[in-house]
């Protein structure tokens, strides 16, 4: 898994809630069996004028002017504004793996599905909770001021704002320490086989008809 | 200590702890299906690692898989090579069952568990898809998973995991005549919102919650997912016993005694505490339709269509805007003055013996309207099939105009070809009606088999209280 210390990148709003899986990346696209590639059907229907299928030039297809990450003053950018429940619905991992195609390092929201949440953090993808009034005003500053960037402090859990303020958030012992370090989670838990067996060995012994 | 029933199926599982409360969970059964599975696969394969507890996979091709013309096998290439990357993993790492493409135990995977006895009552239980908490019907600890997590299921047989917090959902009284278990849930998340369970482990619970059947639970803890929630449950009672019994992968003799023993302790303790309880009366809920694109936008067939200036929040507002744009629909139009032009009686929410027997019960010496294209049902499981036609409802069907077709996920996320056209309607017995998730552009209305069945005889959404049975 890629590493994630800090990170500074321009930021994009997409300012609605519910955005789902399904948006994110649609499922004709989940036909491969590939971990890679997806980045350019990112939301795919909301991104291009024509219906998408795999296997596509999307080069060659008519971008939707109205849509943000469209936007000539997006291109480039790394740090996705979302607001409530974001990454609802399916929990198909392809949709981080889109996120991250695309070039996003970090998801600043109100809230998210837990599912989707669980996913950012398996990709070296950080999804960071803050609260409305926070998000209501970086939606606002983002708008108003062309380049405007974010830097995502993980070390020191805190979002700063180009004017110096700084936004503290949570984030699990656990899981910070992982996306510090890109740990892979399998191997931090085959650690624990000695364990795992002991736990399975009880188990078998009590609850015999769970091993049929 | 008093404990929930959560409490006591995650003690039941916990491995180790890290320091911030990260516990790695043991996981009992697996549940696998071609989408979700191949990277997964892969990345074993990649690392040199081995399946730590192959007879815990339970797997079956779902998805992506036809739904008519099975003679002609997989005609879409992606998808074909999809569902043969799943045989050969199946082949190389074995299961304990594997249902493959045309097996007659086949089916959507969380129709199959049950079914086939596999979901027991204290398990923990994944699968790479998100409605696993269908399982949780069972009194069983079901997650949706993402494919790292499949992949760190099939090495380790654990799941990292944080312990939830806990929400009852009471729903007591006797709910009317025509409202089902669908009804049930899409209240409760008209109620809670679809971020109302954030963060919780949801247990329904109340007289109305006892008084379902296994299927209508099912049901129930399917869309505990679109609440919002990380898992959601039922206790353990003579229902959840009884249909256990003589299943294929049910423990018999002396071991099933042993094991029923066991199950009639998974109920929250009297008094033990939640963290929130939401209470509903079920007599007071109608049959309930979607109008938007969010399960949360949900109103029942006597209201109509909602109108932006009812929300306050402008966020709310414009995502209200928004939906109506999208499902083409002008404010306070009574919901049973829409027309349709499809129905979809199927998915892992409704596709079960109960489900197709209260649409045929509606269907029965009836036909659909002619302004509907298309009426399809589509069997959970094979054996729900040759149980349905053992019971002749698929004659019933085919003589009311509806299609009758082999088992599979189908139009619920339309990966195969059962999709709707742009701009298309239909009333849908699934559980997602996102843009676009029936088929690009087309407007999903979320209902029970019961309603769908209503909408597909009178070529609009009508109330199934109204149509004598
Ligand atoms: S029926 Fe629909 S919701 Fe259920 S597993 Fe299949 S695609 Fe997912």
């Amino acid at each position: 898994m890629e590493k994630f210390t800090t990170h500074t990148g321009l930021v994009v709003p997409l300012d609605r809630s519910n955005v789902d899986t399904d948006a994110i990346i649609p499922k004709q696209f989940l036909k491969s069996i590939k971990r890679a590639g997806f980045g350019p059907n990112a939301f795919d229907e909301w991104r291009y004028l024509d219906h998408g299928e795999p296997g596509m030039d999307n080069g060659k297809r008519i971008k939707n002017p109205d849509f943000v990450l469209n936007q000539p003053r997006y291109q480039g950018a790394s740090v996705l504004l979302a607001r409530s429940n974001f990454g609802c619905g399916s929990s198909r991992e392809h949709a981080p793996w889109a996120l991250q195609d695309f070039g996003f390092r970090a998801i600043l929201g109100e809230s998210f599905a837990d599912i989707f949440f669980n996913n950012c953090f398996k990709n070296g993808l950080l999804p960071i909770v803050l609260a409305k009034g926070e998000m209501d005003e970086l939606f606002r500053l983002t708008e108003k001021t062309p380049g405007f960037e974010l830097m995502v402090d993980l070390p020191a859990q805190m979002v700063v704002r180009p004017d110096g303020h700084k936004i503290p958030f949570a984030v699990d012992a656990f899981r910070k320490e992982c996306l510090l370090n890109g740990w892979d989670d399998i191997g931090l838990t085959l650690r624990h086989a000695e364990k795992i067996r002991s736990f399975e060995a009880q188990r078998r012994a009590a609850q015999p008809w769970l091993f049929a | 200590m008093a404990k929930t029933l959560y409490e006591k199926l995650w003690d039941n599982h916990v491995v180790h702890t890290e320091p911030d409360g990260t516990a790695l969970l043991y996981i009992d059964r697996h549940l696998v299906h071609e989408v979700t599975s191949p990277q997964a696969f892969e990345g074993l394969k990649l690392a040199g690692r081995k399946p730590w507890r192959v007879s815990s996979i339970v797997a079956t091709a779902d998805h992506n898989t036809p739904t008519d013309h099975w003679e002609q096998g997989i005609q879409d290439p992606v998808s074909r090579q999809q569902v043969e990357t799943l045989d050969a993993n199946m082949q190389e790492v074995g299961a304990l069952a594997y249902f493959p493409f045309k097996d007659k135990r086949q089916g959507i995977v969380h129709v199959i568990g049950p079914e086939q006895g596999a979901t027991l009552p204290g398990m923990t239980v994944v699968c790479g898809d998100s409605h696993t908490s269908t399982h949780g019907a069972f009194g069983c600890l079901a997650h949706g998973i993402g494919t790292s997590e499949v992949e760190h299921v099939l090495a380790t047989q654990c799941l990292l995991q944080k312990k939830s917090k806990t929400m009852l959902v009471r729903m007591d009284g006797k709910v009317g005549a025509g409202v089902t278990a669908k009804d049930l849930v899409l209240a409760l998340i008209g109620k809670i919102g679809t971020a109302g369970g954030n963060g919780y482990a949801i247990e329904f619970g109340g007289s109305a919650i006892r008084a379902l059947s296994m299927e209508g639970r099912m049901t129930v803890c399917n869309m505990a997912i679109e609440a919002g929630a990380r898992v959601g449950f039922v206790a353990v009672d003579e229902t959840t016993i009884d249909y256990l019994k003589g299943r294929a992968f049910a423990p018999t003799g002396e071991t099933w005694d042993k094991a029923v023993a066991y199950w009639r302790t998974l109920v929250s303790d009297a008094d033990a505490v939640f963290d929130t309880v939401i209470e509903l009366d079920a007599a007071e809920i109608a049959p309930q339709v979607t109008w938007g694109t969010s399960p949360e936008m949900v109103v029942s067939i006597e209201a109509s269509v909602p109108a932006p200036e009812d929300f306050s929040d402008p966020v709310k507002r414009e995502g209200v805007m928004r939906a109506l744009e999208y499902m083409g629909l002008t404010p306070r139009t009574p919901i049973n003055q829409i027309a349709i032009d499809k129905v979809f009686i199927g998915s892992c929410t409704n596709s079960r013996i109960e489900d197709l027997r209260a649409a045929a019960a509606v269907a029965k010496g009836r036909h659909i309207a002619p302004n509907v294209k298309l009426a399809l049902v589509v069997p959970g499981s094979g054996l729900v099939k040759l149980q349905a036609e053992s019971e002749g409802l698929d004659k019933i069907f085919l003589a009311a105009g509806f299609e009758w077709r082999q088992p599979g996920c189908s139009m619920c996320l339309a990966m195969n070809d059962d999709r709707l056209s742009p701009g298309e309607r239909c009333a849908s017995t699934s559980n997602r009606n996102f843009e676009g998730r029936q088929g690009n552009g087309g407007r999903t209305h979320l209902v029970s088999p019961a309603m769908a069945a209503a909408a597909a005889i009178s070529g609009r959404f009508a109330d199934v209280r109204e149509l004598p049975i």
